[in-house]
């Protein structure tokens, strides 16, 4: 069933035909930035869609989710879903020669709106994801110190004994939510900014502006480290997590299949949603970054080595952390037996060294049979390696609370700390880069700056309004509000693009305009896979996890997890409700961009009826699609 | 005759009486525990009864270095009820008067100290060798006068600064350039070799061959 191709006037005239892409191939091809060569491409696109989110989200799913058995629904996802998506987003880029507001307008002017989509979201994507970095990097600066602040408890102000909120939780955690943090007990309490953060914030940004102050010229150069060393870091990694105690009891319990997960459908859900967003699809940035390539670069091939590299990294570095954290529940473990040993030591006087490891079961169960009063009286702990493997928790948890962890158990900590917070940063920072990338390239299509504004210019305008606004999660309630922006802006509003692009491309601009593009790009036509990918499974599977997440979001009552030292169960995280004002502040974040795309369409025709003027011609006046597509020139 | 069986009474006695003064629980006294394994592995030495000498002669230079009174002796120390943990109780008596105990406070003024030096004496530390009820002092932080991540921050702070100027100041200089080439000469723009093309401002550039001349359709 092919639907029929939706109207579409005046097409012709907004793009460039197959014979201008080769005189501008030929003459003009000085006038738009391009790669130095195929090698920054190829890096900036890993980088791009490598993230922080490879090393702490997918660990985590596969674990949960019957281990190795997760890998069936993640590559059959990975490959229906991912691939196809990707390779339309390049060969549209890359034939169309703008950015995501220049492509989607160029498609159909009243499609503008999935450009301002893409826009917005990596605007406010890119906001809470740079916080993630300062954190980083104010990790980063206190790694520089043995012992490790995080390895104990400080002293309290009369020096009489250790800080009582760390020695009921734990050193780790009160360096986190007390030290970096400062964290308050609920959204709605501010607190104030912490000076320190906004310190580690400033930082981020400037950082970020010197790598992506001209643009490609520069993030270019800045790929080769920023892309590479992740990989670099995560084999060190491996090799000294291989060397611990306890590393292959990890990575067993990741990979160790549970073959009944598949029947439940969350999981081919997250698998879903975990290739959608790993692939970093429908920010703009990849469309943007393929645009700049030559005409008769091969997308395809450029795609399918992505998509491998992705998932490839995906499940290597899910195997370096289980590793590690394999080792520390292995020392929890150990320390837990050894503390109760010693109780059993000193209560009964016995000589040390007469209950070891492997005897300890029998000596406590001789023990109790004789004197059940003084073992109930001593409250030894139950230790079970397995409940301490289940303990690997997900996002800023696992890598700031149970990773600095096992670092601290490691010799010559502050160097694996270094190391640890130096792959993070890479990991993020060439994330931002294509989140950056998605913000400006749009604003100079839009024209809301002048012509005349140098890229420098623009980028650091928009460097700064995020830094302003991005102190929001520099306050004491900034952890909240980070969790608020990750669960909002970066999930529903993204399935949305994704979606209307597809059908932009597919039943709007035409699939079979769209294959002899690609044959006139890469010399053959797309073969039945892409077909039926592009035009039937990807939408759905899409439009699934859309409807999923959707009812997900709307039905449950929304709570988040607060940190409150007064609390009973602490140091359990509380589980609060957001106050009635949040539910604003989720409409602008996953409403608004959302909204957008019809909206802009509405707005558009609104005005074409009341001013009756030719909305198809003149629209397209971009400064990233510099071609004659007009007799009269664009001033 | 007389003498010689008060005599022998008090042989007899002085050891019970000891042995009444030290006891399990005892209200003066302390419980030691040692943990000799844990703290030295394989070089552990064995704990006998020269060892507990040993211990005894050291709580005695303990309490003569706290009362700087010289009258302190082995015997003023009693020791009681050893375990096979290593662990036992101990009490001090006065030199003056061998029935009265010296009461449980001074007895840890003298323990705290000379913690540091009863610990080296036996290769052991606070937690290894345990006088149950006095709690090692904690070690004062140390605070540096500038916290150390100020110091690296202030490094890659300035780092990026440095870049962040520089690289403005080329791009400056490079559109000056331009223009002052532009009206100079306007025939020979095409000529020039410019770094770092930006959008729009550039139009004039030589001809980016470097990528381009691969095959026109690279195979799959």
């Amino acid at each position: 069933i092919v639907l029929k191709i939706l109207p579409n006037l005046g097409l012709g005239d907004r793009i460039p035909s197959h014979q201008e892409l080769e005189r501008m191939e030929k003459e003009e091809a000085g006038d738009r930035p391009k790669w130095d060569n195929k090698t920054q491409y190829m890096l900036t696109c890993v980088g791009f869609c490598v993230g922080l989110g490879n090393v702490w989200r997918f660990p985590y799913l596969c674990q949960s989710h019957g281990g190795g058995a997760f890998m069936i629904p993640f590559l059959i996802l990975l490959v229906l879903e991912g691939i196809p998506l990707l390779h339309l987003e390049f060969a549209i880029g890359q034939r169309l020669r703008s950015g995501s507001v220049g492509v989607w307008t160029a498609i159909n002017p009243y499609l503008t709106g999935v450009g301002i989509a893409s826009l917005l979201v990596s605007f406010l994507v890119g906001m809470y994801y740079n916080t993630i970095i300062a954190w980083v990097m104010w990790y980063f600066f206190n790694s520089f110190q043995n012992p490790l602040p995080w390895s104990q408890c400080p002293v309290n102000a009369n020096l009489t004994d250790l800080v009582s909120e760390c020695t009921r939780s734990s050193p780790v955690d009160y360096f986190w939510y007390r030290d970096t943090l400062n964290t308050s007990t609920s959204i709605g309490d501010s607190g104030g900014l912490q000076w320190w953060m906004v310190l580690c914030l400033l930082c981020a940004w400037l950082l970020l502006y010197v790598c992506c102050l001209r643009g490609i010229a520069t993030t270019g150069k800045a790929v080769y480290v920023t892309s590479t060393l992740p990989y670099v870091v995560l084999t060190i990694f491996l090799i000294r997590g291989l060397t611990l105690k306890g590393s292959l009891d990890g990575i067993k319990f990741l990979f160790t299949p549970d073959l009944n997960e598949l029947m439940n459908p969350s999981t081919w859900l997250d698998a879903g949603a975990q290739v959608f967003y790993s692939f970093s699809l429908a920010f703009g940035g990849l469309i943007s970054f393929s645009s700049y390539n030559s005409v008769h670069n091969n997308c395809e091939q450029d795609a399918v080595i992505i998509s491998i590299i992705n998932g490839f990294t995906s499940v290597y570095s899910a195997t370096v952390i289980y590793s590690i954290i394999g080792f520390r529940a292995t020392e929890r473990f150990d320390d837990c037996l050894e503390g109760n040993i010693l109780a059993l030591l000193n209560a009964f006087n016995l000589a040390e060294g007469s209950i070891k490891e492997g005897n300890y079961a029998e000596s406590l169960q001789n023990l109790n049979g004789t004197f059940p009063e003084t073992i109930q009286s001593l409250d030894l702990k139950t230790c079970d390696l397995q409940t301490f493997l289940s303990q690997g928790v997900e996002g800023t948890g696992l890598a700031f609370i149970v990773f600095t962890e096992a670092i601290t158990k490691m010799p010559v900590s502050p160097l694996w700390s270094i190391l640890f917070f130096i792959m993070l940063f890479c990991l993020g920072l060439s994330t931002m880069f294509g989140s950056i990338e998605g913000t400006v390239v749009p604003l100079q299509d839009l024209n809301i700056f002048p012509k005349r504004w140098p890229k420098e210019a623009i980028t650091g305008i928009v460097c700064l309004v995020s830094f302003v606004i991005a102190l929001i999660f520099a306050q004491s309630s900034g952890n909240y509000w980070l969790a608020l922006f990750d669960s909002f802006a970066g999930s529903i509003p993204l399935l949305v693009i994704a979606f209307c692009e597809m059908i932009a491309v597919v039943y709007i601009y035409g699939i079979d305009r769209f294959n002899k593009d690609i044959e006139f790009m890469i010399g053959h036509k797309p073969n039945l896979f892409w077909q039926v990918t592009w035009r039937f499974v990807s939408p759905l599977i899409v439009l699934v996890i859309f409807v999923f997440y959707f009812v997900t979001k709307v039905s449950s009552n929304v709570t988040y997890i607060a940190w409150n030292p007064s609390s009973e169960d602490f140091p359990t995280l509380e589980v609060l409700e957001y106050p009635a004002w949040i539910y604003v502040i989720i409409f602008i974040l996953a409403g608004v961009p959302s909204l957008v795309v019809p909206g802009t369409a509405i707005f558009k025709l609104i005005r074409r009826c009341c001013s009756n003027k030719n909305v198809y011609g003149a629209e397209v006046d971009t400064v990233s699609a510099k071609v004659q597509m007009f007799t009269t020139k664009m001033s | 005759m007389l003498v010689w069986i008060l005599f022998l009474l008090c042989q007899v006695g002085a050891p019970a009486l000891a042995q009444d003064l030290c006891q399990r629980d005892a209200p003066n006294g302390y419980k030691v525990r040692i943990s000799l394994k844990t703290a030295l592995g394989e070089d552990a030495y064995e704990w006998n009864q020269s060892e507990m000498f040993f211990f005894q002669a050291t709580m005695a230079f303990a309490m003569r270095r706290h009362f700087q009174m010289e009258t302190y002796n082995v015997d003023n120390i009693i020791l009681c009820v050893q375990t096979s943990r290593v662990s036992f109780w101990f009490v001090v008596t006065s030199p003056d008067n061998t029935t009265m105990l010296i009461p449980k406070a001074d007895v840890e003024k003298a323990v705290r100290m000379s913690r540091h030096r009863i610990n080296n004496a036996f290769l052991l530390s606070d937690r290894t060798l345990e006088f149950l009820g006095i709690y090692p002092t904690l070690a004062a932080p140390v605070n540096p006068d500038t916290p150390p991540w100020l110091i690296v921050f202030g490094v890659v702070i300035g780092a990026v600064c440095v870049g962040i100027i520089a690289l403005l100041i080329s791009s400056l200089l490079q559109k000056r350039r331009k223009e002052k080439g532009m009206t100079e000469d306007g025939q020979d723009e095409e000529d020039m070799q410019v770094k770092g093309v930006e959008n729009g401002i550039n139009l004039d550039g030589t001809y980016n061959r470097g990528f381009t001349d691969d095959d026109r359709f690279t195979k799959l």
